[in-house]
């Protein structure tokens, strides 16, 4: 843990110099989004003071340089995730947009009544109500892989329900309520053996691993930006380019034709198709730097340091009498969460922000597992690679006091 | 520790939190709604006995977190005895109370519940205390379904 440098990259995000009701801010909410890079923040503001124009549209010096930028950005982000070629990368708004396109479009094209569509019990509801509303268009249906209580994907079922009805998986790659990461690896070769396609939702897992779309073999991942250091209302659809060939277009508008009458219109080739009209320019470009900004660190390093601060995380929470950790997964990226004896999550939450501790109370946009955990809501710490074992210190020092007072 | 909270979380709410009153089924009841915070997960289940346009006995059940908890606990014992319009003005007057439009506290009409006064400089934390009058008000509304606060 040494060797990493994690004082250098604090010194980069300037937030983390704030005060919080007068206290030095510790930011355990990186899983619903993580603070930003003086070098993406500067990436933003240099492309709108010195390069910004419309892309793919002018002749003008402005319009070639902002076209570069965008263009550049979808190379990087192509390196990233190891995408075969920039076809195949989508800017969309995030992780949600990403799903709901593949549903509206790919789905929509190749799942009939009667088809079913299978998820996990794990799922954040971005990946159960875009597929909820693509079984009520056409009479699919929609099946759930269980849990057990350690939070892990029950694996022999899921498999049981991996038939030939089944058209579509789309699993989560690592969940944000419970921290546990999918063995995908099993699922994919599971699923290419019955010829299914497989989404993965990458919106928490970017973050915290070296991901290779291509060693993977999924046909789509999708994620988000403002999980990975870089801007909100960015993300990144990936699919193959055969599928995305076939796919018909999610939006119509300018960009996304070749050719326009009123009696037909031709659509433009990959990626272009799935971006219709302007696009988030400036923070395309922001998500660029973000991914400079990682790979000066580098993605196995990162994942290792958290894995360590996690470690040290859970051992001292398993310290405090009556904290019961949720999600406990053998493999497991940087996400705590726990409920206390008689202490609602919400208490634990305005508690903790008194001492200018940032974590999330609720149920983290995952429904059904708190369902399946019996608790209404849980708290949640989740670590970024700028999170130091001292402020695991005083997240821990808080929550032992916190319980005193309420006794 | 916490100094800055002193003024949310009162010793009256941690008492009332640990020791909720009226805190059963009441199998006579002549209205029972269920209020439910989707955010936080906050359930109740609030039970009343009317004599005419009086509310004769309340309780409640369910589970959520301080505030919450103690604010239905406080309601359920300061609506017994009052008319329906008696508490609808109090729901007002709390309301108001807790969102911070009022910036006088009228003690004497408040009573008690001058102890959530707190959750106005908290936002987030609103909801939590308003819950249970929501829920009053669609009990003395008499609507039977359950309500919502989002």
């Amino acid at each position: 843990m040494t060797d990493f440098p994690v004082e250098k990259i604090r010194a980069d995000f300037p937030i983390l110099q704030e005060k919080i009701r007068n206290k030095p801010l510790v930011y355990l909410d990186n899983a619903a989004s993580c603070q930003k890079p003086q070098q993406v923040i500067d990436s933003i503001v240099h492309l709108y003071s010195h390069e910004y124009a419309n892309v793919h549209r002018g002749v003008h010096t402005l319009s070639v340089k902002a076209t570069d930028r965008y263009e550049g950005a979808r190379e990087k982000v192509q390196q990233f995730i190891n995408a075969q070629s920039t076809k195949e990368i989508i800017f969309v708004r995030g992780a949600t947009e990403a799903i709901n396109l593949i549903a509206q479009t790919f789905a929509k094209e190749n799942i009939k009544a009667g088809d079913e569509i299978l998820i996990t019990a794990m799922e954040h509801h971005s990946n159960i109500v875009p597929w909820q509303m693509l079984c009520e268009q056409t009479g699919a249906v929609l099946k759930v892989a269980p849990i057990n209580l350690q939070g892990e994907l029950i694996y022999a079922e899921f498999e049981n329900l991996l038939t030939d009805k089944t058209k579509l998986v789309s699993v989560v790659h690592m969940s944000n309520a419970l921290g546990t990461v999918n063995p995908v690896e099993k699922i994919i070769a599971a699923a290419k053996a019955k010829k299914i396609p497989v989404l993965l939702d990458g919106a928490q897992a970017i973050p915290h691993m070296s991901v290779d779309v291509q060693a993977l073999g999924c046909d789509f991942y999708v994620f988000s930006g403002h999980k990975l250091y870089a801007p909100s209302g960015i993300g990144v659809l990936y699919g193959k380019q055969a599928l995305l060939e076939a796919m018909p277009p999610y939006q119509g508008g300018g960009d996304m034709i070749r050719k326009v009458t009123f009696e037909e219109t031709e659509y433009n080739s990959l990626p272009y198709k799935f971006e219709a009209g302007t696009p988030n320019i400036a923070d395309v470009v922001g998500l660029g730097a973000a991914i400079d900004y990682l790979n000066t660190i580098g993605m196995e390093r990162i994942a290792a340091y958290e894995a360590e601060l996690l470690d040290y995380a859970t051992e001292k929470a398993k310290q405090i009498q009556g904290l019961r950790i949720i999600g406990e997964a053998g493999a497991k990226g940087a996400i705590l969460s726990f409920v206390l004896d008689k202490i609602h999550p919400h208490d634990i939450g305005t508690m903790l922000d008194s001492l200018g501790i940032a974590i999330r109370a609720g149920h983290h946009c995952a429904m059904p597992v708190m369902d399946f955990f019996e608790v209404p809501a849980t708290a949640r710490a989740s670590f970024a690679m700028y999170n130091t074992k001292e402020e695991v210190d005083i997240l821990m020092a808080g929550i032992a006091d916190l319980i005193e007072i309420f006794g | 520790m916490f100094d800055d909270l002193r003024d949310l979380y009162q010793e009256v709410i941690f008492d009332h939190n640990r020791n909720p009153r009226n805190f059963h089924v009441m199998e006579a009841a002549d209205r029972k709604v269920e209020g439910f915070n989707p955010l936080c997960g906050d359930r109740l289940t609030l039970f009343l006995k009317m004599d005419g346009d009086k509310i004769i006995d309340a309780s409640f059940q369910g589970s959520g977190c301080a505030i919450s908890t103690a604010s239905v606990s406080l309601m359920t014992e300061i609506v017994k005895g009052k008319t329906e319009a008696e508490a609808e003005a109090l729901f007002t007057q709390f309301h108001e109370m807790t969102t911070g439009k009022e910036e006088e506290i009228n003690l004497e009409a408040i009573g008690k519940l001058a102890v959530l006064a707190g959750v106005r400089e908290y936002p987030a934390r609103v909801k939590c205390a308003t819950l249970a009058w929501h829920t009053l008000d669609a009990a003395l509304k008499n609507e039977q379904d359950s309500i919502s606060t989002e």
